[in-house]
């Protein structure tokens, strides 16, 4: 029993937010490392894409709610997500016609690309801030919990309660669900081939015929979509707030860089990886260590590694560690 | 520098003296003194990446230290919080270093194998408990000794223009550890790598309060320069604020921005100077053609990797002098303060559209692109008050258009970065 109620504990605090976070991170490090793959450069603008995206989806979101529209249990949020996609795609295209088509037709250095994702950066955020403001958002609608604390306890009769938030499971589901499509769509259809080989040798597949316009455009489709998700996920299961999504820049860097810049399976695999680890190392055990430890072994502190605070450490230890021992990632991607 | 070049530098003090006459002499002083530490920050970017090409994308953290350096040396000493503390914390912070140090001995002479993971991962967290049995206990003690006033170890209460150096050699060891990681790898890995340990810096300075004081600040830092009230008394002050006519506050307000722009301009010059004789020596040469080509450089016998963990350090130790300079002019200390927009993102402006690897670029670009920071608000609120003039004053999209114009800032310092990359991308005064 004892043990029941300290593996209910470890799994109502660390496993289902990990989860659900760590989709979040490998949906915005796919994105990254798609990016990385046919551009071949760190998109400083992403986490701003996210935001700019989730901040198309909270309007759409705002004007179905205004409609009358509603999915309870479900969020709207969800439906807002197609439109938001499409408008967030038709940006990234545009800003790669007047900016980075420029810079890859002059063959500029990896770097220049760097530098002007940072201008792109800053101006996604000026326009979010201007058009939405910089504060906090809330969006989420329909039922928050799929399986509550206390309705948990009542049902299992044990100490410990395990909620399930909807935006959890939701978030979850989503997640997997465009990863299986986005998998499919690499591996099995020609455009997906097609990047593919554009990534390995760019300049094998412009001999074999690919037209480098074609990728471009339906990579940067499918970076708006993963983004898109990522974003609304997040919000809808956090908050919306713009430098919330600059900050997450770093975790989701982290994720594609350990997993393997390039290679879509190891950003999966470091979202999952950065987010355990984040919250597993800046959990407090005290709870867990009363089910487990007997009376008089109980310790006085709170089994903290790290104050939540340092969640950013943990991401640059990670990301310290791999650069070290295995610079391509666990998933070798491209050397560069 | 070329006719067109100085006409830059013109403009520039023009801008600042039109904000003087229409706004106030004050905020153009203000104006003139934040420029000239944005314009040594910039100088320190661009010794990294005009010299070496390296991209680092933390300058935040080297800031966030070089304030810190204030704290520790001008803070004036809480001897209570040392008795009660302070043995305990040093000796945890040894145990710490001890334990990493160990490990990484342990790596490289034990032979490969289980073993040796098993003994590292024991060393680590055996280390881990006895620096925290040591650490959590002198910490509650120290913080909680008159938290509302001070609750921290204080500083050396030494004067603070101390701090300066010493903010520079902060930001040189923090570089030497970093650059010891990330340099050697990709370039866009540099980025990704400073990018995080600045947060992890400002992380840390948020919350160790027996060191920062944390989220509650530090405020009232000693000055190298004179206080408004003390001049406000002095009699020889006040006859010179008959003879210019302003009021007394006024005057004093100005007279002490007037001995911070003095003392700014003595750093400038000497880092200044520094830069560009380096920059025109064999040395400045050599590391040149090892940002122009590696394997060149390699090839004719350099030492690529350790030329650039140099530059790596000598750029960053300039960025923590500019913080500590930042931390003095402001008078207090406020982590929460540290955001990457403004400590990092925008310095990179200033580098690139000042012209990169060009001295006389960076502090070019320190001055316009601080003075057009500061501006944007007024610019923006301009702006949209015209562009809308015309709309029904009681129109909420007019109201919230008026209330965003503040962020026009990011904006336009995307817009500047943006447009020079595409048209000008060696800036407005390019490398000779």
């Amino acid at each position: 029993m004892e043990l029941l109620n300290a593996a209910i504990v470890l799994a109502n605090f660390i496993v289902v937010p990990a989860l659900s976070y760590g989709s979040q991170l490998a949906l915005g490090a796919l994105g990254v490392t798609l990016i990385y793959s046919v551009f071949r450069f760190a998109d400083f603008a992403h986490g701003d894409t996210m935001s700019i995206a989730t901040m198309m989806a909270i309007f759409v979101t705002w004007w179905l709610q205004a409609q009358g529209v509603g999915i309870a249990p479900l969020p709207i949020g969800l439906l807002a997500i197609p439109v938001a996609a499409v408008g967030t795609g038709i940006l990234l295209l545009v800003i790669d016609r007047l900016v980075y088509r420029h810079y890859r037709r002059a063959r500029a250095p990896l770097i220049t690309f760097v530098i002007v994702s940072v201008g792109v950066m800053l101006m996604l955020n000026g326009l979010t801030r201007f058009i939405i403001g910089p504060g906090e958002q809330r969006f989420a609608d329909g039922a928050r919990f799929i399986i509550s604390a206390s309705e948990f306890k009542q049902l299992t009769g044990l100490r410990e309660g395990l909620a399930i938030k909807t935006t959890q499971v939701i978030t979850f589901a989503t997640a997997w669900a465009f990863m299986a499509f986005l998998f499919w769509f690499l591996k099995f259809t020609r455009t997906g081939t097609a990047i593919r080989a554009f990534s390995d040798n760019e300049e094998l597949a412009l001999l074999s015929g690919i037209s480098p316009k074609r990728v471009v455009t339906i990579c940067w489709l499918l970076v708006a979509l993963s983004a898109t998700i990522a974003g609304t996920l997040y919000g809808l299961d956090k908050v919306y707030k713009p430098f919330n999504y600059f900050q997450l820049l770093l975790p989701i860097f982290a994720a594609a860089v350990v997993g393997g810049m390039g290679s879509p399976t190891g950003a999966v695999l470091g979202g999952y990886l950065i987010a355990f680890s984040e919250i597993a190392i800046t959990y407090a055990y005290k709870r867990v260590a009363g089910y487990l430890l007997p009376e008089s072994w109980q310790p006085e502190g709170l089994l903290q590694l790290l104050f939540t605070d340092y969640k950013f450490a943990v991401s640059f230890g990670i990301l310290v560690v791999v650069l070290i021992f295995r610079p391509t990632g666990l998933i070798r991607g491209h050397p560069g | 520098m070329s006719k067109r070049e100085s006409l830059y530098f013109v403009a520039c003090i023009g801008l600042i003296f039109i904000v003087g006459l229409m706004q106030s002499w004050n905020v153009a002083l203000a104006l003139v003194n934040f420029g000239l530490v944005s314009a040594i920050l910039a100088l320190g970017v661009n010794i990294q990446w005009g010299y070496g090409g390296l991209f680092n994308a933390g300058i935040m953290g080297f800031v966030a230290v070089g304030g810190l350096a204030v704290v520790v040396t001008s803070a004036p000493p809480v001897i209570t919080a040392w008795e009660a503390g302070a043995a305990r914390i040093f000796l945890a912070l040894a145990v710490a270093i001890t334990t990493i140090a160990g490990a990484v001995l342990l790596w490289r002479y034990l032979n490969k194998g289980w073993l040796r993971t098993v003994a590292i991962v024991f060393w680590l967290l055996s280390g881990t408990f006895l620096f925290r049995w040591l650490f959590d206990p002198a910490v509650g003690a120290i913080e909680t000794i008159d938290a509302a006033r001070t609750g921290f170890l204080g500083g050396l209460g030494m004067p603070v223009l101390f701090a300066w150096p010493l903010g520079g050699l902060l930001a040189a060891v923090l570089a030497l550890a970093i650059g010891k990681v990330a340099l050697g790898l990709r370039s866009d890995y540099l980025a990704i790598a400073t990018l995080a340990i600045a947060e992890v810096i400002v992380a840390v300075l948020k919350n160790e309060e027996w060191l920062t004081r944390g989220v509650k600040n530090i405020s009232g830092l000693p000055r190298p320069v004179p206080y408004e009230i003390n001049l406000q008394q002095a009699e020889w002050f006040q006859k010179i604020a008959l003879i210019t006519g302003l009021d007394l506050a006024e005057a004093s307000s100005i007279a002490v921005k007037l001995c911070y722009t003095a003392l700014l301009l003595v750093v400038l010059f000497v880092v200044f100077v520094l830069c560009e004789r380096s920059l025109n020596a064999p040395w400045g040469r050599m590391m040149r053609s090892i940002r122009d080509n590696e394997r060149a450089a390699a090839a004719m016998g350099k030492d690529v990797n350790g030329r650039q963990l140099q530059i790596f350090i000598l750029g960053s130790a300039v960025c923590g002098i500019a913080g500590a300079i930042l931390t003095t002019l402001d008078g207090q200390f406020t982590p929460a303060s540290y955001q990457p927009l403004r400590f990092t993102f925008l310095i990179w402006v200033m580098v690139i559209v000042g012209g990169s690897g060009n001295n006389w670029g960076a502090v070019l670009g320190g001055l316009l692109i601080w003075f057009f920071w500061i501006q944007a608000e007024p610019m923006g609120y301009m702006a949209i008050e015209f562009l809308t003039s015309q709309m029904d004053f009681e129109s909420p999209l007019r109201a919230h258009l008026v209330e965003s114009a503040a962020h026009t800032r990011f904006l336009m310092m995307g817009l500047f970065l943006l447009l020079v990359m595409r048209f000008r991308p060696t800036g407005l005064i390019p490398e000779r």
